[in-house]
């Protein structure tokens, strides 16, 4: 693996373009955008105040930033360096910025979440969203960028409005069965839509496309339910993790549990263990293998404690979960066999991992100066020659 | 006359003394009939008065009482007064014996009341006590029972406290993750209050816009169009067509699995067809005929159903598919009841004689044994390796023996001894021959020095000679030449003499 010279970067904002050409970074107000390949510094733009936060578009022919404090978002062009737009925000404030699906519209949440304003940069029209809710995931664009699920929630009930955002039409409108929305996420194949209750009930709905209340699944009442929501690639699997350290597989046929993966302290599946304990070399530990547990504070709220990361690799085989309990090891779960295949521990707490977008293959990065590599044929570690600590990966 | 007066006598005594008790002593100790003795008169008769007299007198005397008779010279004479004396002594004895006799009769009939009331008594306390341990047995049994009770509701208790520690987990993260929300949302209140004061007291409205120099063409390259009422039905359409691709999609894709599961069903019952049929057609015992023709009709029958099916491959109707199930739920039955048969006939084998194996022979396969044998060869094998493992172990533990380090170290001593015993007495051996080859080379080096040295000597010797004898020729050399020739020869000769004995020594070593 080659590892570039280092490059400034600011607040962990650093893109790459969806076309995998350009990459794009922002140091305090400025956006440089470089050229993968030969990282020649190709545009260089000067926004009005410190940028808070940066995006590419789908088509990689604009580019977001948005500057909370001061409520603007400014767009530039790839294309045309000389072409500028800049959306003022106002009086009401702006809490978060992203591109629609198209790369045409830029969704703007304002402050206390009082509405979403979908800027046009194709026309002059201007659409308005009232009462979004403020929830851990409240707005999600279907696979194909065709429908947009958005939670809102007015006199005391949630409801959810799926928008067409072709021209940003109100498809459908419905009540959810919830006590507090925490998030909708489309399935891949775009057309079932999951929603989950806050972490003081465990619920999932699941609605279809125009709105029909397909099912409904609860694991148990009362202690914190759901943390963490993935779809499988192939929408044939949802998993839910929850504060109970277990993940549960629902299927797409029944929607009913398929099995549930628990992530137990004492491992004996002699299968399932990998340890990176020794920098150098893998050691393979003696079973029974004791995974390093971490006590929460029982009295604080949002403890530290279940399934806060979820991720199916692509070729839907594998599950990669975090429990917060045992925060420096990582799962991996075989699908095939509905069992664990290995167990990653690292050294420090993991920060992140994320799956190679092409074959079956788990970064993950613990805040040090390495970056560990695991797929099905074994693991490795490699050494960034950066200063700092690594917080965040993401895969082109 | 005296007998009246007796009578008369008895009875005043006998009715003024009867006890009032007599009544009541009716079922005891019978009393002496004293009413009987009046009116006896066969004691006494006017013929044996002397022999009564004399009786009496000796009944009297032994009891106690003077003569009645006084003797005058020689008659015996009846003497009233004494005898008067003696029946008033009698009497005031009956009447002691009377009154005593009462006494006692009244002393029974008090213990016979006394025990009376005494068997009642106890009889009563018996009662008592037997109701009173029956008393004890209940209450002991229904102090196990509520012991067991009170158990059970300790149990109780313990998984109620447990529960209700549960729940009040629950409660408390629950009412810390309502406080955590609460105030979130009472900050983001605050927040906005502050915002609303500001907005309403701030004069100058920043106006939300956009700046923009041109616009760009939307990224698919298309119109943006009107929104009306058609759009609105395009985006239902749209969105309809949408779920109904992808329920096309998951239905062929069920269609799919559901054929090729079809044809593995099919695989499956055709294999198991021919596994049952030729066995069953073979020769078997008196029950197979009817299952014979069941085979045979279900061959036909399955037959039937191929070719009905091969019709209706496409079309999965719900009587075909019960009708698959239902024939491969039949057959596998059938090859189950089959093998259990097979199980029964290799026991049968071993066990009846040959007339039944005249059926069976043809039917059964050669190659199967009864399971008799094959037991008997399994633990013949099993034996058989476990005595191999036997043998390997020991000879394990024999090699580790062999290589470990003994504990003792004398007897290490003396092992690593008697393997180097050979070694050692060899090389002592070797040894031997060394140096006694060594003092031969030694002794022989030494006669070779000194006969060096003593060549040495003979030789300056002989240098000494020569160059007198030279010295002596040259001076007698003006004498005669022939004489020169002479001792030149003797001289050569003597050379080559010398030259041998010089060179003589050299040859034994």
């Amino acid at each position: 693996m080659n590892f570039s010279e280092v490059f400034k970067q600011s607040n962990q904002l650093c893109k790459v373009s969806p076309d995998g050409k350009y990459l794009a970074t922002c140091v305090q107000y400025r956006l440089v955008v470089r050229d993968v390949n030969t990282l020649q510094i190709l545009q260089l733009y000067t926004c009005l105040d410190q940028v808070a936060s940066m995006e590419w578009s789908s088509d990689s022919l604009f580019i977001l930033c948005a500057m909370y404090k001061r409520g603007l978002v400014q767009v530039w062009s790839l294309e045309q360096p000389d072409w500028h737009c800049k959306i003022d925000e106002g009086s009401i404030g702006l809490v978060s910025s992203r591109w629609s699906p198209d790369g045409r519209h830029i969704l703007n949440t304002t402050e206390f979440h009082l509405r979403v304003t979908v800027w046009s940069l194709c026309n002059k029209s201007v659409s308005y969203i009232k009462y979004p809710k403020a929830c851990q995931k409240g707005m999600d664009f279907s696979a194909d960028g065709r429908y947009m699920a958005l939670a809102e929630r007015r006199d005391c009930k949630d409801y959810i409005s799926v928008f067409v955002c072709d021209d940003w039409h109100l498809l459908r409108h419905f009540e959810t069965d919830t006590q507090d929305l925490a998030g909708v996420e489309w399935s891949p194949n775009g057309c079932v839509l999951a929603a989950w209750d806050s972490c003081l009930e465990y619920k999932m709905l699941l609605y279809s496309l125009d709105g029909r209340l397909l099912s409904t699944y609860s694991a148990y009442e009362w202690s914190l339910g759901i943390k963490s929501v993935a779809w499988s690639p192939s929408s044939q699997f949802l998993a839910i993790g929850s504060y109970d350290e277990k993940v549960r597989i629902l299927n797409h046929i029944t929607w009913k549990k398929l099995t549930e993966f628990e992530h137990h302290p004492t491992i004996t599946n002699s299968k399932a263990v990998a340890s990176h304990r020794c920098l150098v070399s893998d050691e393979i530990p003696p079973l029974p293998v004791q995974v390093p547990v971490v006590k929460p504070d029982p009295d604080r709220a949002n403890p530290k404690i279940g399934i806060s990361a979820i991720a199916f690799s692509v070729d839907n085989r594998y599950l990669a979960t975090k429990n917060d309990c045992m925060p420096q090891s990582v799962w991996v779960w075989d699908m095939q066999r509905l069992g664990p295949t290995a167990v990653l521990e690292q050294t420090a707490p993991v920060r992140f991992f994320a799956w190679d977008p092409r074959r079956p293959r788990l970064a993950l990065c613990t805040g040090n100066t390495k970056l560990y590599l695991w797929s099905p044929a074994g693991c490795v570690s490699v050494k960034v020659p950066v200063e700092g600590k690594r917080q965040h990966l993401a895969y082109s | 006359m005296p007998e009246s007066s007796f009578e008369d006598i008895n009875n005043i005594y006998v009715s003024s003394t009867m006890p009032p008790s007599r009544q009541y002593s009716q079922s005891t100790i019978p009393l002496l009939p004293f009413r009987h003795y009046i009116g006896n008169t066969e004691f006494c008769t006017e013929n044996n008065t002397s022999e009564c007299m004399l009786y009496i007198s000796q009944e009297l005397l032994a009891l106690g009482f003077p003569s009645i008779f006084f003797d005058l010279n020689g008659l015996r004479e009846l003497d009233v007064i004494s005898a008067l004396n003696s029946m008033y002594g009698l009497l005031q004895m009956h009447r002691r014996a009377v009154g005593m006799l009462a006494e006692l009769e009244v002393e029974q009939l008090r213990v016979s009341s006394d025990l009376h009331c005494q068997q009642l008594t106890n009889s009563k306390l018996k009662d008592q006590l037997e109701l009173s341990k029956k008393e004890n047995l209940r209450l002991c049994e229904r102090e196990r029972q509520l012991e067991a009770n009170t158990k059970a509701l300790h149990h109780c208790l313990k998984n109620e406290k447990e529960e209700v520690q549960k729940l009040q987990n629950v409660i408390a993260s629950r009412a810390s993750q309502y406080n955590h929300n609460l105030k979130r949302k009472e900050r983001e209140f605050g927040k906005l209050k502050e915002r609303l004061n500001q907005l309403l007291t701030d004069k100058k409205d920043k106006k939300q816009g956009m700046d923009v120099l041109n616009y760009v063409g939307r990224s698919d390259g298309k119109r943006s169009q009107w929104k009306t009422g058609k759009t609105d039905s395009r985006h239902e359409s749209d969105m309809y067509k949408a779920l109904l691709n992808e329920f096309d999609k998951h239905q062929r894709e069920l269609m799919i699995e559901n054929a090729e599961l079809k044809k593995v069903l099919q695989q499956i019952k055709q294999e198991m067809v021919g596994i049952l049929s030729p066995k069953r057609q073979s020769g078997e015992t008196q029950k197979e005929e009817k299952p014979k023709e069941f085979t045979d009709q279900q061959i036909a029958s399955d037959e039937e159903e191929e070719n009905s099916f091969k019709g209706t491959s496409e079309m999965s109707c719900e009587h075909a598919r019960e009708q698959l199930s239902n024939s491969i739920r039949q057959q596998w039955r059938k090859l189950k009841d089959h093998m259990a048969n097979l199980d029964n006939k290799g026991i049968l084998k071993h066990e009846s004689p040959p007339a039944s194996l005249v059926h069976l022979g043809q039917g059964i396969n050669e190659e199967m044994i009864s399971k008799e044998v094959h037991q008997e060869e399994m633990e013949r094998l099993k034996l058989e390796i476990q005595q191999c493992k036997d043998f390997i172990h020991t000879q394990q533990q024999l090699l580790q023996q062999q290589l470990s380090t003994p504990w003792d170290e004398e007897t290490a001593a003396v092992l690593t001894d008697c393997y180097m015993l050979e070694e050692k007495e060899r090389l002592k051996e070797e040894w031997k021959t060394f140096e006694e080859q060594k003092k031969n080379f030694e002794m022989e080096r030494r006669t070779f020095t000194e006969a060096a040295i003593r060549l040495g000597h003979e030789r300056k010797m002989f240098e000494e000679d020569r160059a007198t004898w030279l010295k002596h020729q040259f001076l007698n050399m003006t004498f005669t030449d022939q004489m020169n020739l002479k001792t030149q020869n003797t001289l050569s000769e003597y050379a080559v003499q010398e030259q041998k004995h010089i060179s003589s020594p050299k040859t034994p070593l």
